[in-house]
């Protein structure tokens, strides 16, 4: 018998698989493989393996059953009770059950995307150094330095046409040979992990499904830099990821990929963690070395820039997760290869966060210049509960809304920018004929207006203002003007401020006004809210020609405020409501408003 | 940024023998503020006051240094903390989700609001940005456990269950 495993069981253990148990699951199989001693009764090895995050956290715990005669199959929310039966149904009996088994849309939501950045997450065991081994691991900086000049793999960067993923889009090569050229022995390498924007995560899913592969692609940055130290700046709410990228560095020392004379290829390069405290604004580069060198992470101007002046007064390059995991495999299969991938301006794939209002929430990993429709539709499944599309909220704070006219636009850092919106660093919100687009507006600006430093009066003052605008509109105590107000003012602190949040911070209102600006007309002049969505404008009352006496208003009444019986057109007593918004959300007709 | 209220801190004896093994830890260590304040809040839960004399005085800052960088970063506490944290994610799928109605809910019945602890030190409730599981939205922990797809009747199970578990 092999030493290879025969049969591999994958648990998906990212911080979704984990908070939907997937530990007890773990351990459930564990014990029950134990008790049958599963080795003798089928012949073969059987691991069990703790994978990361494999983008479908919805349908969580999902387990994989890879066996090399029936090949993979997928349960998705496995309990830990289920367990035996898996085992004695499929690996015992090798008869996969059935009706046990995700439906078709997980296959369809694994088959339309293509996986490069997120190849090993969720596959591999993200704490085995053997299983990145196995998967190429250490070729590309092994051939860096082995058959290329620095200068030869920046050229191979820059031609594969990488932009950074952490939401700017800069050449990646480009940044690269400015730090290269800067005149100083000691330089900086940080890796950007503080992942600030709300509603984004995947840089957390390969810092915890596949940490090996940055520190892979940082060791090739080091090498092309000639920089020989590094930090890897985590922000602190990501426990998870960074007890396994700090597992990943402490292997990496003891077997000499990390340190002095790495495989003794004549190269250094030392790394560690820098855990963030919680300020969306330590993402902005220059806030982030001030946060590192133990300072409030406030925003300087530049120049000068980091390539020049940076960390400790040294050159220093930085670059977004997502953008060293794509280093790798552009070394490993060649710039030309990464170059055919994407559209003109855009190469290669790009992670995106898909939430809200969504069929299958989840992480996708998508070729550039697919259709932000096709992304909604064809991957994850399309519109929750039959509802209504109303917009795609990408890029974070600092992005804006796509609404359906513009759905065809394709997922590149232009085309995002040209339709009012921006990549950011991918997150997509959905959002559904329940969703008030004012109400978005502020709720990004409260984001924005909380995270501001405070350094310049524009992002600082005029935040608030605008924030206090949007607060009265929803309220319903909106003015005639205000929409000419905050377009103005969004205009001014874009060109006034500092760094990227007060530049991009007006985005959200702005794009909501361009595409939704009746729904802002009819909050102010109506006092309306058209999504039924602004509590201070709803009416709290059951229209009773579009009910259909379901009853799912009545079910989800925590406070006993539906009269309901079957049968029964729902009414609902204002009297005993407490405006909680349960009975609207449950309301699948509308009904409630 | 953090709001949190320099006021009146408590002046209770603090053994600051945890805080010296923190600094001897991070002594050499470029840039180890941070890393010194985060070690001495795990240890303690928040930042003690003469902890953080003690930080100005070993590693030569000014105090006023130090509470520049603790009321900037959201994470820091100046006053201790409840022994179970709850949070609620008021992220941007969280809130399409309906995240509002599950803090408002918890506001109403802890009688606590966002960054306050209840006289009992049993809670502190605090509205986060994002925790990285959107997929599960709207979210909620408490300490360490996440539970996913919140509704206001699941804040009831949830307080009902941790007001029977021991205060320590
Ligand atoms: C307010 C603000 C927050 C940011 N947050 C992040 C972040 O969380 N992660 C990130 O990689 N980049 C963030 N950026 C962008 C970084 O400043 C920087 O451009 C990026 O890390 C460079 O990496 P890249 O070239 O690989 O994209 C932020 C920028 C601003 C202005
Ligand atoms: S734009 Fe805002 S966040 Fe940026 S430096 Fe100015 S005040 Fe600070
Ligand atoms: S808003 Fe809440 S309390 Fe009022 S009727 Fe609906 S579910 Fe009941
Ligand atoms: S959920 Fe809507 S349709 Fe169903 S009974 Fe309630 S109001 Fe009527
Ligand atoms: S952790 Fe399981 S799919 Fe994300």
């Amino acid at each position: 018998m092999g030493a290879q495993a025969e049969i591999k069981i994958l648990i998906c253990q990212g911080t979704g698989g984990i908070s939907a148990g997937a530990r007890k699951v773990e351990s459930e199989f564990r014990k029950v493989l134990d008790e049958k001693g599963i080795q003798a009764v089928v012949g073969k090895r059987c691991d069990v393996i703790n994978t990361g995050c494999r983008g479908l956290c919805a349908n969580d715990v999902l387990v994989d059953i890879v066996d090399p005669e029936l090949g993979r199959v997928t349960y998705d929310f496995v309990q830990p009770e289920e367990v035996a039966q898996i085992i004695d149904e499929h690996i015992v009996k090798r008869s996969p059950i059935e009706k046990r088994k995700a439906k078709p849309y997980y296959n369809t939501f694994v088959d339309s995307q293509m996986r490069i950045v997120m190849s090993g997450c969720g596959q591999i065991d993200p704490e085995s150094l053997q299983a990145y081994l196995e998967e190429d691991g250490f070729k590309a900086i092994e051939k860096c330095v082995k058959e290329m000049k620095p200068a030869d793999v920046i050229d191979e960067v820059k031609k594969s046409g990488l932009r950074g993923r952490g939401g700017g889009g800069f050449p990646t090569g480009m940044k690269w040979s400015f730090c290269a050229a800067s005149q100083g022995k000691q330089k900086y390498l940080i890796c950007n992990a503080d992942e600030g924007d709300p509603g984004a995560f995947m840089d957390r899913s390969v810092l915890e499904g596949d940490p090996y592969c940055i520190i892979e692609g940082m060791m090739i940055a080091a090498y092309a830099i000639g920089c020989t130290k590094g930090y890897v700046y985590v922000r602190a709410e990501y426990p998870l990821a960074i007890d396994r990228l700090q597992k990943a560095l402490d292997v990496c020392y003891q077997k000499n990929y990390l340190g002095h004379n790495i495989q003794g290829w004549g190269f250094d390069f030392d790394l560690i963690i820098k855990k963030g405290a919680g300020a969306f604004v330590c993402g902005e580069e220059t806030a982030l070395m001030a946060s590192i060198e133990g300072e409030r992470g406030m925003p300087r101007p530049r120049p000068p820039f980091p390539a020049v002046k940076g960390l400790w007064a040294k050159p220093t390059n930085i670059n977004n997760v997502e953008t060293f995991a794509n280093v790798r495999h552009i070394i490993n299969k060649g710039a030309d290869w990464y170059g055919s991938l994407g559209t003109d301006t855009t190469k290669g794939t790009k992670i995106f966060a898909v939430t809200g209002k969504v069929k299958h929430t989840g992480l996708v990993e998508v070729p550039a210049g697919m259709t932000v429709r096709s992304v909604i539709y064809d991957v994850c499944g399309g519109i929750a509960n039959n509802r209504k599309f109303k917009a795609v909220q990408a890029g974070g704070p600092s992005g804006g809304c796509i609404p359906s006219e513009v759905l065809d636009t394709p997922v590149d850092y232009d085309s995002l920018i040209k339709a009012g919106a921006m990549m950011g660093s991918g997150g997509l919100v959905v959002m559904d004929e329940t969703t008030c687009m004012v109400d978005v507006a502020r709720f990004f600006l409260t984001f924005t207006r909380d995270e501001s430093c405070g350094k310049c009066v524009p992002c600082r003052i005029g935040l608030k203002v605008m924030l206090d605008i949007l607060e009265r509109i929803t309220e319903g105590r909106g003015q005639a003007g205000d929409i000419e107000t905050l377009l103005e003012m969004g205009s001014t602190i874009k060109k006034a401020s500092l760094c990227g949040l007060g530049q991009t911070a007006p985005n959200p209102i702005l794009s909501t006004i361009r595409y939704f600006r009746h729904e802002y007309e009819a909050h102010i002049n109506d006092k309306r809210c058209p999504s039924n969505c602004c509590k201070e404008l709803l009416l709290w009352q059951v229209v009773e020609d579009k009910c259909v006496k379901c009853g799912a208003c009545f079910k989800a009444c925590p406070s006993d405020a539906i009269v309901w019986e079957k049968g029964q057109i729902a009414y609902l007593d204002k009297e005993k409501c407490t405006k909680c918004k349960s009975c609207y959300d449950a309301c699948r007709f509308m009904a409630i408003e | 940024m953090s709001n949190a209220p320099a006021e009146a801190l408590p002046t209770e004896e603090v053994d600051l023998s945890y805080a010296n093994k923190v600094i001897d830890k991070y002594l050499t260590l470029p840039g180890n503020l941070m890393p010194v304040l985060q070690g001495i809040q795990d240890e303690y839960g928040f930042v003690p006051k003469p902890a953080i004399d003690l930080v100005a005085e070993r590693l030569n800052v000014y105090p006023s240094q130090i509470y520049g960088v603790l009321t900037f970063y959201a994470q820091f506490h100046l006053k201790p903390r409840g022994r179970f944290i709850i949070r609620v994610c008021v992220g941007t799928a969280c809130h399409v989700q309906g995240a509002e109605r599950i803090v408002e809910t918890f506001f109403e019945k802890l009688g606590i609001g966002h960054a306050e602890t209840s006289p009992d030190l049993r809670y502190t409730f605090e509205k986060v940005a994002c925790l990285g599981a959107c997929g599960m939205a709207p979210l909620a922990m408490v300490n360490d456990d996440t539970f996913g797809k919140m509704t206001v009747q699941k804040v009831g199970e949830i307080i009902t269950e941790y007001n029977q578990r021991p205060l320590k």
